[in-house]
């Protein structure tokens, strides 16, 4: 799959660029091969797990990313992070397509690019000293001698919280919020500029999911990190983020200022999920009602057409939502960067589970209120 | 499914030409002449010769192959289409026919196997499971125990400890020889008690190592197994132990011990060598070592071709098998 | 008589490093109708309470004691067929992972009707018709098709509603929920929990809701117990228990939790881990993570008593009721103020 040529200063879809985003991602798809054969595999379909994702993050900022379990917000990160080979798109770092560069010229990228994983327990080798693992990515890239390194491992551990005197332990002998500090440890040794972190709190208990946050956020301010912030936790999202995208079967369905979004969500998926999210507040969550959406998420294999998430939608619109598909644009009278991919966007929020059922005979509506 | 299994056919065939493709290569690399050997020692040069292209291997490697290959495919078009048996071609010892061979030794190993196979089972099921029930117990520790010597011990050595003291010191069965389940040849014992009786100690000394690999598989099987989700769920039900252990344990634990039966016993078909070789029976192991010795390439690759043939159908059997007792296992 | 009491309950695991004590003291009761919330962190006790009073604790090496009164009957002393008459019938269980709570080698069909052969006389046919007509309750789309699919052919929230039809097959008198939505996504938790309270209602069960989630705790419970290393810290009902929190363990939980509601600076955090539960500490459980630490919290363990003119909220801590009232109050408008 080959990328025609864009022009350097704007994407696919014509958003410009100033250049002094940090990372572009543009247009970029991930297409799983489902292959059938006997002897030779012929390519039957497609499991389309990203599918024409364009965003932009800019230095020191942090991009929530939401959805359920098999949106691809996963296999999205993994591309960004050039772990997964993406089928179409691009992907632009510091200025710099990346998109198709060889292991050894993504080298020099790979210092400034650092990944956190969900589970602290999968990804730390067992048998490494902790001391090890941390220094793994600077003695990859020479950077320092042994004395130097054992001095920036123990700087490492204290900054991240744990003890310096333990870096000749294993994994095991620590608690999951402690090795998540490894694996933040881990990601920082090389000074990188931007850190993808996928799911990172979502093993971890309320009290030490807190601690984890907290870290992450002082790291920020600390280091001028830029993190990209992936998770299914409405909550978690709304505290870390600057700006959110919410993900429904590849596609970006929303995106915009944390606040925009979270106070006045524009999509009904957007909305759905905001309503199922338990309050922790009686007076509140009995003041409210959930929106229930109904079944399951369709399969990525054989999305539905036009808009994805029409078979479940409380407001869809016959001939229209199951025939063109929506893009993502700003709607109505939200903030400039608030865009969202829905024909009938929500007026305001909180709606009424009535509400949210759009009447087919009022279609121009929507757009003119807000 | 069809698919599946056309797929499988076309694959076993790839595996079946390369197999004997290296037994072929590898016969060539040997430096004996079996022309020499089969000539005797009185031969000169041209008696070798001679021998040589009687036995066709003064011609290339690839047309010898093709010649074995060709005999090998149940029908010819030499004097019309027609259907033929297939044939492995003859000893370059005794000029006897290689199917024979085979079809003589096949009987006795498998005899020894599928029986071997039917006791090991019988001693592995209740040790694993009654161990899995009661971890730490005194008989798990006594049947852990067990089941380290089981492994360590060699079959020769017990072989030739079982014969000496049961079979000779005992007298209690024969110390070696087999006895034809169906038709006994002139003069010697037969009939299925007898094929028994001269079976016990080679199943025995056969069975122990399985039966030590094999307790130890399905208890660790059976102790993961417990742990499930289900299992709880099973109880939480209410469900009564007895009924747990059948309907939610013990079927999943032993879906896996399938596979391995599968591959082992078609292992154990190219030939129990060592038990064979104790008890001198004339089974497919004992016979390759024979052939061996005697650079007789045509007995030795029928044999590889017999051994490679049941490995292929009984995992093939195996796998068909587990597609039907695990539901979640679909054949595409 | 409520239905359920549970009286000073102890659940003891012997191990080679010593004895763990899960559930050390723990009391509660819960009336027909009515749903019980429990909360607290991995380790803090409350599934193994729960365990306990179905009897599925693994019975070696383990020792409980107290009392856990069913309708009047003690189920600890209760022998074991008497229980699994019980379970599944009286009481009935619904578990956290529902990919791994069904039995993959069995139609779900087979499972729901096990379920009921187990405590009704009923041929295989009525069972199945019973099985169908709660799949179907359960909102499981052309149940009569699937009633003979296998579990990995549904998705997470389709099994978790198998389980739930499992669980309500028998009309149980009480439902224990184990986190029964986390693992599920968030729209998927929406409609498992719709769907509890709805059976709930239809069905007038009394339900235990295990979870870690205080928003779980506040949709849907109508009292709340809290749980730290083994012990109960904190027991009320559930709006008295979010309006006016006592224990400075409830107010780390509270802090701890990221809002939607809220648009928070930072995120209050309990510093340190949970203590083992092989040696707790001496005193208050809570004392070396607690931020109000006196001297009497280190040797004298709190008892549970009810707060100043509130008898049905009780609480363990030697803290006096200004300080309480202080931050509590302090906690709650952390949040008004945040809110957007």
């Amino acid at each position: 799959m080959t990328t025609p040529a864009q022009p350097p200063n704007e994407t696919a879809d014509g958003t410009p660029l100033t250049g002094d985003e940090l990372l572009v991602v543009d247009g970029l798809q991930k297409y799983f091969p489902i292959t059938r054969g006997i002897i030779f595999q012929k390519q039957i379909a497609a499991v389309q797990a990203v599918d024409g994702v364009t965003f932009t993050v800019n230095e020191g900022e942090t991009l929530g990313v939401v959805g359920e379990s098999g949106c691809g917000k996963s296999t999205m990160a993994r591309c960004v992070m050039k772990l997964l080979e993406p089928t179409g798109g691009r992907i632009l770092f510091r200025g710099r397509d990346i998109t198709n560069l060889s292991r050894s010229a993504m080298r020099p990228y790979r210092r400034e690019m650092m990944m956190i994983f969900q589970d602290p327990y999968a990804s730390l080798n067992p048998r490494k000293r902790v001391g090890f693992i941390v220094a793994e990515a600077l003695e990859l890239h020479k950077l320092g001698t042994q004395a130097e390194i054992k001095r920036r491992v123990q700087e490492l551990l204290e900054v991240v919280g744990l003890n310096p005197e333990h870096y000749n332990r294993f994994p095991h002998e620590f608690s999951g919020g402690q090795r998540q500090r490894i694996g933040i440890a881990r990601a920082l040794a090389v000074n990188p500029k931007l850190i993808v972190c996928d799911e990172p709190v979502s093993a971890l208990d309320v009290s030490v999911q807190a601690q984890v946050l907290n870290l992450l956020k002082d790291l920020q301010r600390d280091f001028n990190l830029t993190f990209i912030f992936i998770a299914h936790d409405l909550n978690v999202v709304r505290y870390i983020s600057d700006r959110v995208l919410v993900m429904y079967l590849g596609q970006i369905v929303e995106s915009g200022d944390r606040n925009n979004l979270y106070d006045s969500p524009q999509h009904p998926y957007t909305g759905a999920l905001l309503s199922a999210v338990p309050v922790a507040d009686p007076e509140v969550s009995r003041g409210r009602q959930r929106i229930v959406l109904e079944g399951d998420v369709p399969s990525p294999i054989n999305p539905p057409k036009a808009c994805r998430f029409h078979p479940r939608c409380p407001r869809f619109v016959e001939g229209r939502c199951d025939v063109e598909p929506p893009e993502l644009v700003l709607r109505g009278a939200a903030a400039p960067d608030h865009l969202t991919r829905c024909h009938y966007p929500l007026e305001r929020w909180p709606l009424t589970v009535d509400e949210m059922r759009r009447r087919e005979e009022a279609p121009a509506a929507a757009a003119s209120e807000g | 499914m069809v698919r599946y299994i056309i797929r499988r056919c076309i694959w076993a065939a790839a595996l079946f030409i390369v197999v004997t493709m290296i037994g072929f290569v590898l016969f060539y690399l040997i430096p004996a002449d079996p022309a020499k050997f089969a000539c005797g020692r009185a031969c000169d040069e041209a008696q070798v010769q001679k021998v040589a292209h009687y036995l066709g291997t003064d011609r290339p490697l690839y047309v010898q192959y093709g010649r074995f290959l060709g005999r090998l495919v149940p029908f010819s078009f030499s004097g019309g289409p027609h259907f033929k048996a297939p044939n492995l071609g003859h000893s370059f010892v005794n000029r006897q026919p290689v199917t024979s061979i085979v079809g003589a030794a096949a009987p006795v190993t498998a005899s020894l196997v599928f029986g071997g196979m039917i006791l090991w089972m019988m001693i592995a099921l209740p040790i694993g499971i009654l161990s899995a029930i009661r971890p730490r117990s005194l008989l798990d520790r006594f049947s852990m125990t067990g089941v380290l010597i089981g492994i360590s011990a060699h079959p020769v050595w017990l072989g030739l400890i079982a014969s000496y003291l049961i079979g000779y010191r005992l007298g209690w069965t024969p110390i070696a020889g087999y006895a034809n389940f169906f038709h006994p040849l002139y003069a010697q014992p037969g009939g299925p008690v007898q094929w028994a009786y001269h079976l016990i100690l080679p199943w025995i000394t056969f069975a122990i190592l399985f039966a030590a690999v094999y307790v130890r598989m399905i208890r660790a099987n059976v102790l993961e197994t417990m742990n499930e989700d289900y299992v709880r769920t099973a109880r939480a039900k209410g469900a009564p132990e007895a009924r747990v252990m059948r309907a939610h344990i013990l079927r999943n634990a032993l879906l896996p011990v399938v596979t391995m039966l599968g591959m082992d016993v078609g292992l154990a078909l190219g030939g129990a060598v060592f038990t064979e070789s104790v008890y001198s029976l004339n089974g497919l192991g004992y016979q390759t070592i024979q052939s061996l010795n005697n650079y007789d390439s045509p007995t030795v690759l029928g044999i590889l071709v017999f051994a490679t043939t049941a490995i292929i159908v009984l995992n093939l059997v195996v796998d068909l098998l587990y597609a039907w007792i695990d539901p979640r296992i679909r054949l595409t | 008589m409520p239905l359920l009491e549970v009286k000073d309950l102890k659940t003891y695991f012997a191990t080679g490093d010593g004895v763990v004590k899960a559930v050390d003291g723990v009391s509660f009761s819960i009336e027909k109708g009515q749903t019980l919330g429990i909360v607290g962190e991995s380790g803090s006790g409350k599934s193994v309470t729960c365990l306990t009073i179905m009897g599925l604790n693994p019975k070696r090496r383990t020792t409980s004691t107290g009392e856990a009164l069913f309708n009047g009957e003690d189920l600890l002393k209760a022998s074991p067929s008497r229980l699994r008459e019980i379970r599944g019938n009286d009481i009935a269980m619904i578990f956290q992972d529902p990919m791994t709570s069904l039995n993959p080698v069995h139609t779900v069909g087979t499972q729901l009707v096990e379920a009921v052969t187990l405590h009704r006389n009923v041929s295989r046919g009525q069972a199945k018709k019973r099985a169908l007509e709660l799949l179907k309750q359960v909102g499981i789309p052309r149940a009569e098709r699937r009633i003979d699919d296998y579990p990995h052919q549904f998705s997470g929230g389709m099994r978790q509603r198998v389980m739930i039809a499992m669980a309500l097959i028998n009309d149980p008198d009480l439902l224990i929920a184990d986190e029964p939505t986390t693992a599920l996504d968030v729209t998927t938790q929406a409609q498992i929990l719709t769907l509890i309270e709805k059976l709930q209602s239809d069905y007038d069960s009394a339900v235990i809701m295990i979870t870690h989630d205080l928003g779980v705790i506040a949709e849907i419970a109508d009292d709340v117990v809290v749980m730290y290393a083994a012990e109960v810290v904190e027991k009320s009902p559930v709006d008295r228990i979010f309006k006016k929190p006592h224990h400075p363990y409830t107010w780390g939980l509270m802090g701890s939790l990221p809002r939607l509601d809220a648009d928070l600076e930072r995120l209050t955090q309990i510093p340190g881990q949970p203590p083992s539960l092989l040696r707790p500490p001496a005193g208050c459980r809570f004392n070396p993570r607690c931020a109000y630490v006196m001297d009497v919290c280190r040797t004298k363990a709190p008892p549970l008593e009810p707060v100043r003119g509130d008898a049905t909220h009780l609480q363990a801590c030697h803290l006096d009721e200004e300080t309480k009232d202080r931050e509590a109050a302090r906690l709650l408008h952390m949040f008004a103020s945040g809110a957007a």
